[in-house]
C-alpha cells in the first residue's frame, strides 16, 4: 500500500547480502514525511539490514531516495545532515565524556578543519536534556549503566538535527519510565515534522507509532496503520499466531501465547 | 566524574614539555663516567668560563649526546603518535605500532637498506639515512597491506590482532634468514634490533622531525574525526565521515611514523603502547589534543629511559629497547591484570 502524501524515504527492489548471504529480497517501502514507523517482525526478518541500507550504509543493489534523491549517489555529509542512524549496540568510545559523544552528533555541520561553535553546544545540550542525561555530561561513557549509556547515544543521534531519524531498537536498556520519555520524544519530534522510522522488538511500545511495517524473511510483508485491524492481523501471523494484539483502554497491546495453554 | 589529574590539556602538555627539557639537559651530562662535568655544560650554555677541556667536552656533548638525547625524544613521540593513532584507528586500547607488524616490516626494510648499502649504522651519510628511512616505511607498509590482507580488511579487530602477530612473525623470520646470508651485518642488527640510540646523530634527527610534524599536523587536522570513529564504524560513516580513505591514511600515518622511529633507533616496545595509555589516565580525551600529549608522553618516556639505560650500570650501557621491553613489558601485565579485575577497559 503506498501512502498518500510528500515521501522523506523511498525504497524500490532493494536486495541487500551480506557476505554474500542474500537478506533482503527485493523490498519496495514507502516511507511518508512527518509520520512515525515501526519496522516489526520475528528475529533475523531483516529489520536492522533493511535500516542501515535506509541509511546508505550497505553496499546495495536498488534505489533508495531521501526526498527524491538518490541517497547512495548523495555527498556523505549531506546525507548525514538530513539522516540520522542510531545502530543496534552501538559502540562509544569510553574515554569519551557522555557531553563529547552528544557533540559526535555535530559532525555533519562542521568542515573538517572547523571546530565547534556555540550552536553545537547549544544542540548536544538540548539533546542531552531530552534524554534526561545533562546531568552526566562530564561523566565518561564507561562510567555509565547501559541504559544511561543508551541515552547518551540517543542524544548523539538527536544532536544531528536531521529531518530523519532511523533508530534501531532505540529502548533497548531503558527502564519503563525511559522508555515512555522515548515513545513521547519520538512522537514529539513527529509532531514537530520529523520522520522517524525505529526498529522495536516490544510489539506493544511498536504500535504506538503511527505507521508500521512487517517483516519477514527478508521482505516487507504489510505496511499500515498500527490501528488498523489488518495491521494487527499481519503481526500475528508474522509471529505465528504466537502474539495477539488486544485493544485495552484504547491502546493496542500485544501478548505473547503460551504453547502450554 | 572521573578525577583527572590534569583537567587542562595545555597544562599537562606544558608539564610535560618542562619534564622533558629537564631530561635532555640532563642527557647532556650523562656520559660513560655517569652524570659528568657540570662545569663543561655550564660552559656550553654560557653560564661559566671555559676551561681548557671545555672544546672537547663541547663538541661531546653538541655532536654525540644532545642529538642522541634530542633522537631518543623524537623517536619516543614518533612511537607515541603512532600508538594514540593505532588505538583511534583500530578502537582497541591494546593496539599499538607493533600491532600491524609495522615495527617488524621496518626492521625487514632496514635489514634489506644495509644489505644494499653494504654498510654499517655508524658515521652513515645523511642520504644512506634517508634510504634507510625509506626502506622502514615501505618495510612498515609492505607489512600493513600483508596484514590487512591476511585479515581480509581491516574491520575486525580481532582478527586483525591475530595477522599482525602472524605478520610479525614471518617477517622476523625472513629477516633473522637475510642475516644468515650477510652475516657481517649481525652486529649493527644487533645494536638495532635490541633498540639503541647510540647511532643517533642530527642527520637522524632531522629526518624524524619530518615524519613527525607532518604526522602531529594531520592528527590535530582529523582530530574530531578520531573522535568520531570512537562510535564503530557504522556510526563514523552515518556521520558523513569518509571511514575508508581516513582508515587508510592514518594507517599509512603510524607506518611512516614507526619506520621513521625504527630506522633510527630500532626496535624499542612499549612506548607507542604506554605513552597515550598513561595520556588518557591524566587527562580527558579527545584526539585532537590527546594525540599532541600521547606524543608528547611518548617523547618524556623515550628520553628518560634513554638516560636510564646510559646511568644505571655506567661505564657501561643498557640498551634502551631492552629496558623499555622489562619496564613496559611489566605495566602491559599490569593494565591486563587490572583489566581482567575491572572487567572492562579502564
Amino acid at each position: 500500500m503506498k501512502p498518500a502524501g510528500p515521501i522523506a524515504l523511498q525504497v524500490t527492489g532493494l536486495h541487500v547480502a551480506l557476505s554474500g548471504t542474500p537478506v533482503l529480497h527485493d523490498v519496495d517501502v514507502s516511507i511518508p514525511r512527518g509520520r512515525w514507523i515501526s519496522l516489526v517482525g520475528p528475529n533475523g526478518a531483516g529489520k536492522s539490514t533493511l535500516l542501515s541500507a535506509m541509511a546508505g550504509l550497505l553496499p546495495v543493489q536498488g534505489r533508495v531516495e531521501l526526498d527524491g534523491a538518490d541517497l547512495y549517489a548523495m555527498p556523505a555529509a549531506q546525507r548525514a545532515r538530513q539522516l540520522a542512524w542510531m545502530g543496534q549496540s552501538e559502540a562509544v568510545g569510553d574515554d569519551l565524556s557522555a557531553l563529547d559523544v552528544a557533540l559526535l552528533g555535530r559532525l555533519p555541520h562542521q568542515s573538517w578543519l572547523s571546530g565547534l561553535d556555540a550552536n553545537d553546544y547549544t544542540q548536544a545540550e538540548q539533546a542531552l536534556r531530552s534524554m534526561h542525561a545533562w546531568q552526566w555530561r562530564d561523566r565518561y561513557v564507561g562510567t555509565l549503566s547501559g541504559g544511561e549509556r543508551q541515552r547518551v547515544l540517543l542524544a548523539r543521534a538527536l544532536a544531528v538535527q536531521a529531518p530523519v531519524l532511523l533508530l534501531d531498537e532505540p529502548l533497548a536498556n531503558l527502564d519503563p519510565p525511559h522508555q515512555a520519555d522515548c515513545l513521547d520524544l519520538m512522537r514529539n519530534l513527529v509532531s514537530s515534522g520529523a520522520t522517524v522510522v525505529s526498529v522495536l522488538h516490544e510489539i506493544s511500545m511498536a504500535l504506538q507509532a503511527d505507521d508500521m511495517l512487517v517483516m519477514q524473511q527478508g521482505r516487507v510483508v504489510y505496511q499500515g496503520p498500527c490501528a488498523d485491524a489488518d495491521t494487527h492481523r499481519a503481526l500475528e501471523s508474522v509471529f505465528d499466531h504466537r502474539i495477539q494484539v488486544r485493544m485495552v483502554d484504547g491502546q493496542a497491546i500485544a501478548l505473547p501465547l503460551s504453547l502450554r495453554r | 566524574m572521573r578525577d583527572y589529574i590534569y583537567q587542562r590539556p595545555m597544562v599537562l602538555g606544558l608539564l610535560l614539555s618542562a619534564a622533558t627539557t629537564a631530561l635532555l639537559l640532563t642527557g647532556m651530562l650523562a656520559g660513560s663516567a655517569g652524570l659528568d662535568d657540570w662545569h663543561a655544560l655550564g660552559a656550553l650554555l654560557g653560564l661559566a668560563q671555559p676551561d681548557a677541556g671545555s672544546g672537547t667536552m663541547a663538541q661531546i656533548v653538541w655532536q654525540i649526546r644532545m642529538p642522541r638525547s634530542i633522537g631518543a625524544w623524537l623517536a619516543g613521540a614518533l612511537l607515541g603518535l603512532a600508538g594514540a593513532l593505532a588505538q583511534a584507528v583500530f578502537r582497541n586500547p591494546l593496539a599499538d605500532p607493533y600491532l600491524l607488524g609495522s615495527a617488524s616490516g621496518a626492521s625487514l626494510g632496514v635489514c634489506l637498506a644495509l644489505v644494499a648499502l653494504d654498510g654499517s649504522l655508524v658515521h652513515m651519510h645523511w642520504l644512506s639515512r634517508l634510504g634507510l628511512t625509506g626502506a622502514a616505511f615501505a618495510g612498515a607498509m609492505l607489512a600493513v597491506a600483508m596484514t590487512a590482507a591476511l585479515a581480509s580488511g581491516v574491520a575486525q579487530t580481532l582478527r586483525l590482532l591475530l595477522a599482525g602477530v602472524v605478520v610479525a612473525v614471518v617477517l622476523g623470520a625472513a629477516t633473522s634468514l637475510v642475516l644468515q646470508m650477510y652475516p657481517h651485518l649481525l652486529q649493527s642488527m644487533q645494536g638495532f634490533m635490541l633498540g639503541s640510540t647510540a647511532f643517533v646523530g642530527w642527520d637522524s634527527c632531522a629526518l624524524m622531525l619530518a615524519a613527525l610534524l607532518p604526522g602531529l599536523v594531520l592528527a590535530m587536522v582529523l582530530g574530531r574525526w578520531l573522535d568520531g570513529l570512537a562510535l564503530g564504524e557504522q556510526t563514523a560513516a552515518s556521520l558523513g565521515l569518509p571511514v575508508r580513505p581516513m582508515r587508510w591514511v592514518l594507517i599509512m600515518t603510524l607506518a611512516l611514523a614507526t619506520g621513521a622511529a625504527v630506522a633510527h633507533t630500532g626496535l624499542i616496545a612499549f612506548v607507542g603502547l604506554a605513552a597515550p595509555h598513561i595520556t588518557r589516565r591524566m587527562v580527558r580525551w579527545g584526539a585532537r589534543h590527546g594525540v599532541v600529549l600521547a606524543s608528547l608522553m611518548g617523547g618524556l618516556l623515550l628520553v628518560a629511559a634513554d638516560l636510564l639505560a646510559r646511568v644505571v650500570i655506567a661505564p657501561r650501557e643498557l640498551p634502551v629497547g631492552v629496558l623499555t621491553a622489562l619496564i613496559g613489558g611489566a605495566y602491559l601485565l599490569w593494565l591486563m591484570r587490572r583489566h581482567q579485575h575491572r572487567g572492562g577497559v579502564s
